[in-house]
């Protein structure tokens, strides 16, 4: 997948609306020149706000109490996913980064997890879901860091 | 102009009535308040539901200070707007969250500049009253930023990881 050097990775970004948004916007340099598409919940004007010829979609908005906006997010991102085929998944969370990475990396993408800065005392629990599914799993604080992960490289704060 | 919001996500009454009351007893000053979908509805202030990220935006260019939950969302917006944040964190065992994690972030929060913490309405009005002495947040940390940018880069477009 790397070896097309000359092929601009098709990155997935994914963050719920409100402070997980913020910060994947905090860190939207890191996927300038990549072919870049984005993916959030509750605020359709978020379309304004990413790079000029970026893709997005608006998907549901679930958390673990409910099954059916559950069901329907997983659908949703399910289909993005097919039509994006990315190289590249990241999210600052929460659910809708969860299966976006899990799904993402099912289809061989690689995946990054940036646990939200608010989570000062553990990870999140979709950080800590989306273990298993991210290539690089990070946390915002060092004191939270192990060897094994999540890892520290720094904050958006 | 004081701005109080309190995310997209849930109501946060206790907050909103709390700026309401202090409206109500401060006619001279202009209140608006992003109260969530809640069935109360505030006698002093102005308010709405829900705004769109134009109309937060421009009311952030607007606000002398920001009161807010302690979400990092508001946090984030403070700083890039450089306006001094009041943050009051939601309550689990009140109903106003479904965990405590907003008293870690305000447990941080409460180390950086620009950012008041209250845990009541006595605490608030007081800062309220003084608000035009408040100062905004310092920086927004740019360096660790540009670090983790950095680092996510060589891993998206060279496929580097940084760990084992």
């Amino acid at each position: 997948m790397m070896d097309n050097g000359s092929k601009r990775p098709r990155i997935l970004a994914v963050a719920s609306g409100g402070g997980h948004w913020m910060q994947l916007m905090r860190l939207r340099d890191a996927l300038l020149g990549g072919d870049m598409a984005f993916v959030a919940t509750h605020f359709p004007d978020y379309r304004k706000s990413i790079p000029p010829g970026a893709r997005f979609y608006l998907v549901t908005d679930a958390n673990k109490k409910d099954w059916l906006r559950g069901a329907l997010l997983i659908c949703e991102l399910f289909w993005i996913i097919l039509r994006e085929r990315p190289d590249v998944v990241i999210s600052t969370g929460a659910a809708p980064g969860y299966f976006a990475l899990r799904f993402g990396r099912l289809l061989g993408a690689r995946t990054v997890w940036v646990d939200s800065i608010a989570n000062v005392g553990r990870m999140s629990l979709s950080g800590r879901l989306a273990r298993r599914y991210a290539d690089l799993w990070l946390t915002q604080w060092e004191h939270l860091a192990r060897p094994e992960g999540p890892h520290y490289i720094g904050a958006v704060l | 102009m004081i701005f109080l919001t309190v995310g997209s996500q849930v109501p946060f009454d206790r907050l909103s009535r709390s700026v309401d009351a202090w409206a109500a007893r401060n006619p001279q000053a202009e209140v608006f308040g992003q109260i969530g979908r809640t069935a109360w509805r505030p006698a002093a202030m102005q308010w709405a539901e829900l705004l769109s990220a134009d109309e937060y935006v421009e009311l952030l260019k607007r606000a002398r200070v920001i009161v807010a939950h302690a979400g990092m969302g508001t946090v984030i917006s403070a700083a890039e707007h450089g306006k001094p944040l009041i943050v009051m964190p939601r309550r689990a065992d009140l109903g106003e969250h479904r965990n405590d994690h907003q008293e870690f972030t305000a447990k941080w929060l409460m180390t950086r500049s620009g950012i008041s913490v209250v845990h009541g309405e006595d605490e608030l009005w007081q800062l309220l009253d003084k608000a035009g002495t408040l100062v905004p947040p310092g920086g927004l940390g740019s360096e660790s930023c540009e670090r983790m940018v950095t680092v996510l880069r060589e891993f998206i477009f060279e496929g580097v990881k940084p760990f084992r």
